[in-house]
């Protein structure tokens, strides 16, 4: 699943143009994200400031 | 806030401003929503324009020109510096300007031609009937309502989801995002009247890093990188930090934000039965320059004209909105989106060696205009060599 660090998110929505899913949503200053979300990790790449990590669930 | 308007307009920038400024000065009933709960911020710009490009918008105001640009440099990898002038010594080519102000005053604008105005007001989903677009479904405070309108123009910038829920794939690739970070910074030594650019693998991956002007003595200074080169460890906001721990150690950081800049072709079709896209939700970014204030004003301006044309002839369906699609592509702006595009596309393969090559071959040039346009074929010019590896693309450029 996606993480999102809210302490590091520059809520800027670099994120979101690149989501092939249209998983993720820039309301004002807080970034959702939606159940359609694959975990592909293309929006944790691009990230400027690196606030998004994709995690195992397994693991949490 | 009424129950319906000919136009809609979702989001607040240059694009959605000036469509509504245009729209409403037509006389239509126009209503520009704004999710964000003020106009203007947080920035995501590095607030450069041509001079020209401005002025054919709105009359310069100092109020939110944070300066007045007279050349440009370019920086090779190996700090090779080329020097960018105006044909006309001293001319000013460029500003950069404020954008928390600037954006302020075409919404005001566009209020004070009759357009309505509602911030903190996002669009949560369009209303569709039978797959045309009707209005939009409006958050604001916690109180949902539906708003119709003979055409809505989305104008809701790189993140935008209008379109997106209308049925339209808008996504960027990864490769074609620039992933963006820059600061304000103060208290640096700069040359107040000319933007800089620094090229380079180290520097800026398949992108590159800006210092523009904000004062005598304060600067946007920022970086964007493709996405494809980003990565934990490498991010844009690790390139920034450093370039001005090397070379603005005293520099102070008044701001500093990030963002994305979408550098691919423009969306293949910018609009559907009642939706006109426009700006950076379009894709008009230049995709060498990354610049988008101007291009956002020109679709959005369009989209009011194209917009008022159907809804005086009653029919809002894709086929009579397409004069909009067609009349950008066809423009100044889409050729040089075209063009530019191809450009870019040469230039990120280029080697750090190749690029301190071309930028070793000229230490000045005198552009009689100032676009990357006439650049290009100076560079040229001193560069034979570049126009066999352009092939094609060199002759259109002729």
């Amino acid at each position: 699943m996606l993480n999102v660090h809210r302490d590091i998110c520059g809520y800027c929505g670099c994120c979101v143009s690149v989501c092939p899913e249209g998983s993720l949503e820039l309301i004002d200053a807080y970034l959702c994200v939606e159940k359609s979300c694959t975990s592909c990790g293309i929006c944790a790449k691009v990230c400027p400031l690196g606030a998004l990590e994709v995690v195992n669930e397994k693991t949490l | 806030m009424k129950k319906h308007y000919d136009l809609l307009v979702i989001g607040g920038g240059p694009a959605g401003a000036v469509a509504a400024r245009t729209a409403a000065k037509k006389g239509l009933s126009v209503c520009l929503v704004e999710k964000r709960p003020a106009i203007g911020v947080p920035v995501r710009c590095a607030e450069g324009i041509g001079q020209e490009a401005l002025a054919e918008f709105i009359e310069p105001d100092e109020r939110w020109i944070s300066a007045e640009m007279t050349g440009a440099a370019i920086v090779a990898p190996d700090g090779t510096v080329m020097k960018l002038e105006s044909g006309f010594a001293g001319n000013k080519v460029g500003y950069i300007l404020d954008r928390k102000i600037f954006d302020r005053e075409l919404v005001w604008q566009a209020a004070e031609a009759g357009s309505d105005v509602s911030v903190k007001t996002r669009a949560a989903a369009p209303i569709m009937e039978d797959g045309v677009v009707k209005g939009a479904r409006l958050e604001y405070c916690g109180t949902v309502s539906d708003v119709t309108a003979d055409v809505v123009v989305a104008a809701d910038g790189v993140e935008s989801k209008f379109a997106r829920w209308c049925g339209i794939d808008t996504t960027v690739p990864v490769s074609e995002i620039m992933s963006s970070a820059q600061y304000v910074l103060t208290g640096i030594d700069i040359d107040p009247h000319a933007t800089v650019f620094y090229l380079g693998n180290e520097i800026a991956p398949e992108g590159y890093l800006w210092v523009f002007p904000k004062g005598e003595r304060s600067a946007n200074v920022g970086v964007g990188i493709s996405g494809k080169k980003s990565g934990s460890g490498h991010r844009a906001k690790d390139y920034l930090d450093k370039f001005v721990h090397r070379t603005f150690p005293k520099g102070k950081p008044i701001e500093f934000i990030v963002g994305g800049v979408s550098v691919c072709r423009p969306l293949g079709c910018t609009v559907a039965d009642g939706l006109i896209i426009a700006g950076d939700a379009a894709r008009v970014v230049d995709p060498l320059t990354g610049g988008g204030i101007y291009n956002a004003m020109f679709t959005g301006r369009l989209a009011a004209d194209v917009a008022a044309d159907c809804i005086a002839k009653g029919n809002c369906q894709k086929k009579a909105l397409s004069a909009y699609d067609a009349g950008w592509r066809s423009s100044k702006i889409g050729k040089s989106i075209e063009r530019n595009y191809h450009i870019k596309e040469y230039l990120i393969k280029l080697s750090d060696e190749k690029l301190n090559a071309i930028i070793r071959s000229a230490s000045k040039l005198n552009l009689t205009e100032f676009s990357t346009f006439t650049l290009i074929k100076e560079l040229m010019k001193v560069n034979p060599k570049l126009v066999l590896e352009l092939g094609a693309l060199a002759v259109s450029l002729r």
